[in-house]
């Protein structure tokens, strides 16, 4: 197994994408930790862009290089390995290579500028991030066999997670505005793991007292130990079932 | 060694396989011979579990190959389109299956690499390479490991007439040393002083599995491509 994953990291980095990635995120940290003085600040609109970027690349590059290397899928298939490994090597490439270059292209930044508890909160979401949308990635490219379909349905998944759900979760909240749904809320954001991250980052930055009623709800569940781990449980459970799914569909996959 | 029992194969509304039964012993060099689309391709991929049937088994040495890996040790597979990530060079798609196989360097077999010359090429990308070349790099690794099973589709399309040469003397060699090699190919002329066997296949069944002097004999013709015209024509 651990050939096949240095295989696949050899065969990622030989494309150049990812390194392009990390210094345009590289770029983008030191310039918001450049203009603003105040490093809460900087961390929420490093928030902001790492939100919608990092969740696009980490499935948009996933699922363009599974089509590209479905070659090199195909001859490892047909060799003495099992499919499980391929699929979790090929996961564990995908995933290492995108977390690694988030961590450089944000983490060392904020490690440097801003070294708080929200700084590190935001390194680890935006790592679980790039874990899950790739685990995501996978599940749609192992079952859509046409190049351009899975590249539509990666880039849809995307729209829905980053913009879609919160269109939806607005619309939710006019129409039941007048009863008590604030604990409601608490579950439907588990849905989301992008939202997940947001919340759990302006709540450090003591954002939430903006967020009125809903951010005191909010700051009751997140902001205590049980909340912290049944967040960390759910955002487990975003990396770890779409890859489940998308390896029991691989095991019986007609390559 | 390889016993494909009641093996039922649909890609969508097609049946292409509909309940092949075959026995294939070690020792035989076999001929799969059949139309376009009659599901030769998907027979070896099956085999090696590369495409998985709907319904029926097929052991190898005995054992059921569903789900399994280690069977694969034993087969060399050549594709009839190799397929290769591109940006590798042929040296480090070589070392990367014997790094998968892990076998070690005196007990592999280099006759093709050798007799390819593929020394020369080992540079090069894979994706610069002509069709006959890949074909020779393909036929390498099917070989190198020293399986017991060689399965090779459509091995000498693309190949010029030396380098097909060398691998029918390839064949020949290996089948002295009580292999099981399965050839598909639609250049029957190529097979007649290779193979022993013909198994006809035909809309995913096969049609008829004898030795290649019962098929002479019985259809009363001395070239293999005459009795399959022969068989063809009198259905």
């Amino acid at each position: 197994m651990k050939k096949i994953i240095k295989y696949v990291i050899a065969d990622i980095l030989s494309s150049r994408t990812i390194i392009v990635y990390t210094f345009v995120l590289l770029a983008l940290s030191i310039s918001i930790f450049s203009i603003e003085d105040n490093t809460d600040k900087g961390v929420v609109s490093l928030l902001n862009i790492v939100l919608l970027v990092v969740p696009l690349v980490s499935t948009v590059f996933p699922t363009i290089y599974l089509y590209n290397s479905s070659e090199f899928i195909e001859l490892l298939v047909s060799q003495p390995l099992r499919r499980q490994s391929i699929w979790v090597s090929i996961f564990i490439g995908l995933a290492g290579a995108m977390a690694l270059a988030f961590f450089i292209g944000v983490g060392v930044p904020i490690l440097l500028y801003s070294y708080s508890i929200s700084g590190i909160i935001l390194i680890i979401s935006g790592m679980a991030l790039s874990i899950i949308f790739v685990s995501i990635a996978l599940w749609a490219a192992v079952r859509i066999r046409d190049k351009a379909k899975g590249i539509g349905l990666a880039i849809l998944l995307w729209l829905y997670f980053a913009l879609l759900f919160d269109a939806l979760v607005l619309f939710l909240l006019f129409q039941f505005s007048d009863y008590p749904i604030e604990s409601a809320m608490i579950a439907v954001s588990m849905l989301n793991p992008i939202d997940l991250c947001r919340i759990l980052i302006l709540l450090q930055v003591d954002l939430s007292a903006m967020m009125g009623y809903t951010g005191a709800i909010f700051r009751s569940f997140f902001g205590t130990d049980a909340g912290m781990a049944i967040t960390a449980v759910v955002m487990v459970f975003w990396m770890g079932i779409p890859l489940w799914l998308s390896m029991r569909f691989f095991r019986k996959k007609d390559l | 060694m390889i016993q494909i029992q009641h093996v039922h194969k649909r890609f969508g509304k097609i049946t292409v396989l509909n309940n092949v039964n075959l026995s294939l012993k070690g020792g035989q060099c076999i001929a799969l011979i059949g139309p376009n689309g009659s599901g030769k391709t998907t027979l070896i991929k099956t085999i090696l579990g590369m495409v998985v049937p709907q319904s029926g088994k097929i052991l190898f040495k005995e054992k059921d190959t569903a789900h399994k890996w280690e069977y694969r040790k034993e087969i060399g597979y050549m594709p009839q389109i190799g397929r290769y990530p591109e940006n590798m060079t042929v040296g480090q798609v070589l070392d990367m299956m014997k790094d998968i196989r892990k076998m070690s360097e005196h007990e592999l077999d280099t006759d093709l690499v050798t007799a390819f010359q593929i020394a020369q090429i080992m540079d090069k990308r894979m994706r610069t390479l002509s069709g006959g070349t890949r074909q020779k790099v393909s036929a390498c690794l099917a070989f190198i490991f020293n399986p017991s099973v060689l399965i090779l589709d459509e091995p000498t399309a693309g190949l010029d007439p030396l380098s097909t040469e060398i691998l029918k003397e390839k064949i020949r060699a290996e089948k002295q040393k009580d292999k099981l090699i399965i050839i598909t190919s639609h250049v029957l002329s190529e097979l007649d002083d290779l193979v022993s066997e013909v198994i006809y296949m035909q809309d995913g069944k096969p049609r008829f599995h004898e030795t290649l002097d019962t098929l002479k004999a019985s259809t009363g013709t001395d070239r293999l491509s005459k009795a399959i015209a022969h068989v063809m024509s009198h259905q």
